[in-house]
């Protein structure tokens, strides 16, 4: 399935809900968006992945990329998963320890991040 | 000997027909349905590296992904990169993923490394025997 993107505003988070497939095609798409909000000034940012049904080290480096971004800029980022197959690929390449993680937005947006 | 054997020119925009292919001849040769997932993932990872060294060292030769199911099921992704640049494969650990001085690059090539060795028991990385180039094989027991 194709990538959507598709971006809401819940009180001061931005949350950037992404579905389909993020892989080495459609990763560079994430990327674009992820900068132009970050451009655009949004400092607390969260993405949820409870629409993605494919996600690869690919799109596992851009969204480490828009962490360490917005560390650098003090800013938050935070991911929304509750699926045991995407759970399973952060624990296993310790990404689990690296991102924020929330079974839904509301515990992303309401937990201060 | 290989049941499927598809070749294609080294651009991001096959890797996800290369996926598919390997889930459907997987489904077929009788694996798992609780280990396609997997399948896809590390054949996805197998072959969006191969595309990544053949871009990076200019070689447009096409990937070649080998599927066989003669007793169990395998799947080599072979490129033709030069060999050194298959060395230094390693997972990170929390703290170098974390690292600021740590590129998109290098992060993106040591998680599929990870997701390779996580996802795949029977995973080897070897030079090919005959040329430039290196071959990820990759085996999952059939369920017959």
């Amino acid at each position: 399935m194709e990538l959507s993107l598709a971006t809401r505003t819940v009180g001061e988070h931005t949350v950037l809900e992404v579905g389909g497939e993020v892989d080495v095609y459609t990763a560079p798409r994430l990327r674009e968006r992820l900068l132009e909000l970050i451009d655009a000034g949004a400092r607390h940012v969260v993405v949820d992945l409870g629409r993605v049904d494919f996600l690869d080290s690919t799109g596992l480096g851009v969204l480490v990329g828009a962490l360490k971004r917005l560390r650098t800029a003090d800013g938050t980022f935070a991911l929304v998963c509750d699926k045991e197959p995407l759970l399973k690929i952060f624990r296993i390449t310790a990404l689990d320890q690296v991102f924020p993680l929330y079974p839904t937005v509301e515990a992303a947006t309401g937990a201060g991040q | 000997m290989a049941t499927v054997r598809l070749s294609f020119s080294p651009a991001p925009v096959h890797v996800r027909t290369a996926r598919l292919v390997g889930v459907a001849v997987a489904r077929r040769a009788g694996v798992r349905e609780d280990l396609l997932d997997e399948v896809r993932l590390a054949i996805g990872e197998a072959c969006t590296r191969a595309v990544a060294l053949h871009r990076q060292y200019g070689v447009a030769d096409p990937v070649l992904v080998e599927m066989s199911d003669s007793g169990a099921y395998s799947v080599r992704v072979v490129d033709r990169a030069p060999i050194e640049a298959s060395i230094g494969l390693a997972a990170l650990d929390a703290d170098q993923l974390a690292n600021e001085a740590l590129n998109e690059d290098d992060l993106t090539t040591g998680v599929g490394f990870a997701l390779l060795a996580g996802f795949v028991e029977d995973l080897q990385v070897r030079p090919v025997d005959e040329g430039i180039g290196t071959e990820v094989r990759m085996v999952w027991p059939v369920g017959r």
